[in-house]
């Protein structure tokens, strides 16, 4: 336990705060810890969830992915159009086509960066602007309601009638998520391709000499964020059951937020799966529990913004950013002037 | 070849590059419809420019400082609150240029503590500049949400619409503002202390805090008066549109850091012009407005933008092979 809290500080602090968040709120509403408000609160939150561990896979390998989100979208246009054309699909053939879109889009970035040795925040928001601009354009900003059936229909994994007849219920995209958590899990744990994500993020140039292939690192690092947002795209489109091109636009930096508060580090090396989803949770349940406690909607991003910033000042987390420039810059910038 | 060397040790290498580059594109756009080398595209031209590139100043020297200040956008539009809400308080649009006075500096103190505060925190916690702005980002917005309940505010004096519309000697109010600020930033980055301590603190923050820079104070400045130039985008927002929305501006937040690549500026901070950041804003703008003429929407000059990022990142390469296939002699 000792050691625990010395190699995961971050996590291990994080998941103090949440643990008092959740017994005040347990005590000081008799709504928060009911099944339905638990239940709610993971159905609303899996995709964020999804999102955030394809996230952290990028932030590992000591990179960034402005363009998760739009891809999502761009996803979503495109699945739509492929399993149209397939005759409507059904939800295995979504996940594989969804999934094989994102990677699409998400090596598309790797090539970028790996090519022509551009950080990848450059890339990644130059191709956050070319994918949300042609999406855009090529959809007129017009919605699609006209989805397949199995895409917009509701399926429970999880249903529960409590005594006063309340219903509480898991979606399917809770059971998608979890998936998605546990294989993150395992490639970055128990993967040799794990061991060297960490190894590359940590140090490029150290772990390119070590006979890390840099060129796989990117491949691996983007092509599982894309799929992560591609998937996650796929169940936005279940709960929201229409796919609209500019509803996941600024959802990248919320993720980002809440992974990089989960311990990830902003230029790599750093990061776990506990820590990620401890970010995303953090910042639900206090939104959920300004909704209990009955807060006006209005200040709920206020409070999350101040409640960031204190957590972030309150502690003296070394994310030791300014050592960190300096080697990657010598590593991964060759091109910059 | 003198005469090249001269301009790009005194402008900046990637100034002659994007100002051929900016020629070309005019060329080609004047080829491809008669509507672009008018008056009236100018003129548009001229009162479109300005909020971006103030914005894009604001973010310019964080990057420089290794850092990013992703709250600029929201900085902007809290100042243009404060300087809204004074004026309200004074008779809205019979509001004397006492109000629009004391409203502007509410505004500029609004912008200048949001930045203090974020400076503070990455110079002395080290906190990372992404995720502290990230957090300012979200409360900021959060509590625009709070005090405008998601509305807008307008009803100003007439003479905010000189700020916002009007012409001085044939010259929008607003591109003369942009020109004094980009002048001033560019004298500050080259021949101040302040600038030169944020170059170092861009290029090795360990080296500058050994030389004796007060690297702290400096990092806290850089987001200080990162905020206080939102703020004056924030009052020129407010003059162009007659109204103070939370939010207004929001997709401007990452075309501007964008820009400022385009521009040359290294994204791990220490190198960077002004003079190339305004030319690749120049070039920005006309790309959207040229396809604006030819028939496009806004949406397509945005796939452009982040086409031509990747195509300037492809040709900086090409040129780099270049240059060490050369000195290598292969």
């Amino acid at each position: 336990m000792r050691r625990l809290f010395e190699t995961h500080r971050i996590e291990m602090r994080l998941a103090t705060v949440l643990l008092i968040l959740v017994v005040f709120l347990s005590l000081a509403t008799d709504t928060f810890m009911t099944l339905g408000n638990v239940t709610s609160l993971l159905n609303n939150n899996a995709v964020n969830l999804i999102w955030a561990v394809g996230l952290l896979v990028v932030l590992i390998a000591g990179g960034i992915d402005i363009s998760f989100a739009v891809a999502a979208s761009v996803v979503q246009y495109l699945a739509a159009q492929v399993l149209g054309g397939m005759g409507g699909g059904n939800w295995a053939m979504g996940l594989v086509v969804a999934g094989a879109l994102g990677i699409m889009l998400g090596c598309i970035n790797a090539a970028l960066i790996h090519g022509f040795r551009v950080v990848s925040i450059v890339i990644t928001i130059a191709t956050f602007n070319v994918f949300f601009g042609l999406l855009m354009y090529f959809t007129r900003g017009r919605n699609i309601y006209d989805l397949p059936e199995w895409w917009v229909d509701r399926i429970f994994i999880f249903e529960h009638q409590s005594a006063d007849g309340v219903w509480s219920e898991l979606t399917l995209s809770v059971a998608v998520m979890v998936v998605c958590v546990l294989a993150t899990a395992f490639l970055i744990r128990a993967t040799t391709l794990g061991r060297q994500l960490y190894a590359f993020g940590d140090n490029p140039e150290g772990a390119r000499r070590a006979g890390v292939n840099i060129w796989v690192m990117q491949l691996v690092a983007y092509g599982w964020c894309g799929m992560m947002a591609g998937i996650g795209g796929l169940m936005q489109v279940n709960i929201a059951k229409e796919i609209v091109p500019n509803a996941l636009y600024g959802r990248e930096l919320e993720v980002l937020a809440a992974v990089v508060l989960g311990g990830a580090r902003l230029g790599g090396g750093k990061g776990t799966v506990i820590g990620a989803i401890l970010g995303v949770m953090f910042v639900a349940v206090t939104q959920n529990g300004l909704n209990l406690l009955g807060v006006s909607p209005f200040a709920f991003q206020m409070i999350i913004g101040a409640t960031i910033l204190v957590a972030i000042s309150s502690s003296n987390l070394s994310f030791d950013w300014r050592r960190r420039q300096a080697t990657g810059a010598g590593a991964g910038a060759g091109a910059v002037p | 070849m003198s005469i090249k060397r001269r301009i790009d040790a005194a402008l900046g290498a990637e100034t002659l590059p994007l100002l051929g580059f900016l020629i070309f594109v005019v060329i080609v756009f004047s080829i491809a419809t008669p509507l672009f080398l008018t008056e009236r595209n100018f003129g548009s031209m001229a009162f479109q420019m300005p909020v971006l590139g103030l914005l894009t100043l604001a973010m310019m020297v964080p990057i420089l400082s290794g850092g990013l200040n992703l709250a600029i956008i929201y900085t902007a539009n809290l100042s243009g609150l404060a300087l809204a809400s004074v004026l309200i308080a004074f008779g809205g649009p019979e509001a004397g240029p006492g109000a629009m006075i004391l409203g502007s500096l509410a505004a500029l103190a609004v912008g200048a503590a949001s930045g203090a505060v974020m400076g503070a925190v990455v110079a002395y916690i080290g906190a990372h500049p992404i995720l502290v702005s990230l957090a300012m980002m979200i409360f900021l917005r959060g509590l625009g949400e709070f005090l405008t309940r998601g509305g807008d505010i307008s009803g100003f004096p007439d003479y905010m619409n000189t700020l916002g519309q009007g012409m001085v000697s044939g010259i929008p109010v607003p591109l003369l503002v942009f020109g004094v600020v980009a002048v001033i930033w560019h004298v500050m980055l080259s021949r101040t202390r302040h600038g030169f301590s944020v170059y170092m603190v861009g290029s090795n923050i360990e080296a500058a805090e050994y030389s004796g820079l007060h690297t702290k104070r400096t990092l806290t400045l850089i987001y200080t008066i990162s905020g206080m130039l939102c703020a004056v985008a924030g009052i020129l927002m407010a003059a162009r549109f007659n109204s103070v929305r939370v939010g207004h501006g929001e997709a401007l937040l990452l075309v501007t850091v964008l820009a400022c690549f385009l521009g040359g500026v290294d994204p791990f901070g220490g190198f960077g012009r002004v003079l190339p950041v305004v030319i690749a804003l120049i070039i920005l703008q006309v790309l959207s407005s040229g396809l604006n003429l030819i028939g496009a929407n806004q949406h397509l000059s945005t796939a452009v933008w982040g086409l031509f990022l990747i195509g300037v990142m492809t040709l900086r390469w090409v040129g780099a092979e270049w240059q060490t296939r050369k000195k290598g002699g292969v």
